[in-house]
């Protein structure tokens, strides 16, 4: 007989299905508490660093340049105080077989999902990570279907998202574009057991495992270059998958004293899942739409739990407006010479910001860059926001900046000012989130050192914040 | 007339709006759950006819011919003018005065 397709058969069934396609069983992590064997997890691809290098590097992942941005340097140091403004690093990503540094997420993913015995990958992704898989799909020679979500109920479609469906489908991957709506994933898991693919999920082990090598990748380059490790690396945070595997490998290769910032486009006040707002984003990623929740609730994705944990890495979580984005990275090509973006210029924005406050010895890298293409760059992106109706014109983006209503440039360089999240208030977040699932304020003392671990904390402050929530 | 293999794009509800998860914002949960694929077409077909397609991944997918030959329009947009006052802007900030 045929299983059922409605929503809420497909959506009771996703454990099963979700082990068929992973080919792991996630319950061997769990110890019937609210901890769970996060290094465990981690543990269980099997693959050493060195082995995901070597994976990486038989299909051309990995070992990307770093560029070293003097001009916008330059331009850093005119705003600094005497003596700062550290040298702006970007380490090239964009260099990658698909464009970006999903490539080395996707790299061990489909390496696993092949020696397996899957027939296909399938992965639920609107942005460059369908791409990366796309790519790997094709070059182990696997079946590929990506899940979008792409149009907003009157069919219109974001054109960055359309640009990804176009690559994807250019390494022969089938797209399946949806409109609004978390039903996404009730979408993917229909086609997952209708096809027994892997799940090459974004928050797999093997997805966060793979984005180690950059973070090493990263110490060893600044090392060899420039004699030390950098002293701020800038990670564009959305999933949350960036920030931790960066940052395990930074400390993979001892870099202790570099600081691990994420930053977020502000998109405080659209909502993810509404069909009007849809359009109103002038930035399909890289936002705090993204970058908050996954940061203090990381276990809602397409996993049971997620091997991307940001809010155990970041020391500091900083927000820029979406018109400093387009400004830098107009900046980027007029002033450097690469075309680059629109994702990874999330943390140029911020750098730009950030090494203004280093001394001018220091070096200050952004882990990323991605390839830009039509859909994907500052000027279709400003056209669709107008034809959309936001407003936009120069001013300061910090007093002006409404999202979905307004993009506002920098009336000039100085106006590219971060604004620091509270990461006690998240943290605090995580814990109240993380105790409601678990049903009870009342935990132990192993998961009250769980929950520090969870939010890069003390058992001290866990236990303060309890106490405030019962 | 779309001919048995043409390569056509296709469009279909999943779930309708009553069928959608129960918390979706308001604005999202007035509207039903669609889905656009591409594929072979399997057999003779007019435009808003219903269909079955093999797609890229061999998987049989139903729903309404929408397109034949599909193809993408995206681009790098219209004409931004603030683009040309930032280029000036950071030109003059760095190297003005210089020449």
């Amino acid at each position: 007989m045929a299983l059922a397709k409605d929503y809420a058969s497909v959506m009771g069934r996703n454990n099963e299905i979700m082990k068929e396609a992973m080919g792991l069983d996630y319950d061997q992590f769990e110890s019937g508490k609210m901890r769970f064997d996060y290094e465990g997890l981690m543990a269980s691809t099997g693959y050493t660093l060195e082995e995901i290098e070597r994976v990486q590097s038989l299909t051309g992942v990995g070992n990307t340049p770093i560029l070293e941005l003097r001009n916008l340097t330059a331009l850093a140091r005119k705003y600094a105080k005497p003596g700062y403004g550290a040298t702006i690093l970007a380490k090239d990503e964009a260099a990658n077989p698909s464009g970006s540094f999903k490539a080395r997420r996707a790299a061990c993913a489909v390496a696993t999902a092949k020696k397996m015995g899957y027939k296909g990958v399938m992965a639920a992704t609107s942005g460059n990570y369908g791409a990366a898989v796309a790519s790997q799909a094709a070059m182990q020679g696997l079946k590929c279907i990506i899940v979008q979500e792409c149009f907003d109920s009157h069919g219109v479609g974001q054109p960055e998202i359309i640009e990804k469906a176009r690559k994807c489908e250019a390494y022969g991957a089938e797209v399946v574009q949806l409109t609004v709506g978390p039903e996404l994933f009730y979408t993917f898991l229909s086609i997952l057991e209708d096809t027994g693919y892997f799940n090459a999920s974004l928050y797999s082990p093997y997805g966060i495992a793979g984005v180690e090598t950059l973070g090493y990748e990263i110490a060893m380059q600044c090392r060899e270059k420039y004699g030390k490790d950098p002293a701020m690396v800038v990670c564009t945070s959305a999933g949350g998958g960036m920030m931790t595997g960066t940052a395990r490998g930074l400390m993979k290769a001892g870099a202790t004293n570099t600081k691990c910032v994420a930053a977020s486009i502000d998109l405080t006040g659209l909502h993810m899942a509404s069909d009007t707002a849809f359009n109103k984003k002038s930035c399909t990623t890289g936002h705090t739409g993204f970058g908050v929740p996954y940061a203090v609730d990381p276990d809602h994705s397409d996993v049971p739990r997620s091997a991307a944990r940001p809010l155990r890495y970041m020391e500091r979580y900083v927000t820029v407006k979406q018109g400093d984005v387009m400004y830098i990275t107009e900046a980027l090509a007029n002033l450097e010479g690469i075309e680059r973006g629109p994702a990874g210029n999330t943390a140029l924005a911020a750098a730009f910001s950030l090494a203004q406050e280093l001394p001018a010895d220091e070096y200050i890298i952004i882990s990323e860059t991605e390839y830009t293409g039509a859909g994907k760059h500052v000027q279709p992106q400003l056209a669709f926001a107008r034809e959309n109706g936001i407003e936009i014109r120069f001013g300061d983006p910090n007093k002006e900046d409404k999202p979905g209503v307004n993009i506002i440039l920098p009336k000039d360089p100085s106006y590219i000012k971060t604004i620091d999240m509270d990461l006690v208030h998240m943290r605090k977040s995580f814990i109240k989130k993380a105790c409601k699932k678990y049903g009870s304020f009342d935990i132990d003392e192993d998961d009250i050192a769980f929950l520090a671990e969870e939010t890069n904390s003390t058992p001290e402050f866990v236990k303060k914040v309890l106490e405030e929530l019962k | 007339m779309a001919k048995k293999g043409d390569w056509v794009r296709i469009h279909r509800v999943v779930l309708p709006a009553e069928g959608r998860n129960p918390n979706l914002p308001a604005d999202t949960a007035k509207v039903p759950l669609e889905m656009w694929v591409k594929g072979s077409l399997c057999a003779d077909a007019e435009i808003g006819d219903e269909v079955e397609v093999e797609t890229a991944t061999n998987r049989i997918e139903h729903g309404t011919l929408v397109e034949v030959n599909p193809y993408y329009t995206h681009s790098y947009g219209k004409f931004v003018p603030e683009l040309i006052q930032i280029d000036r802007q950071l030109r003059e900030i760095l190297f003005g005065g210089e020449e």
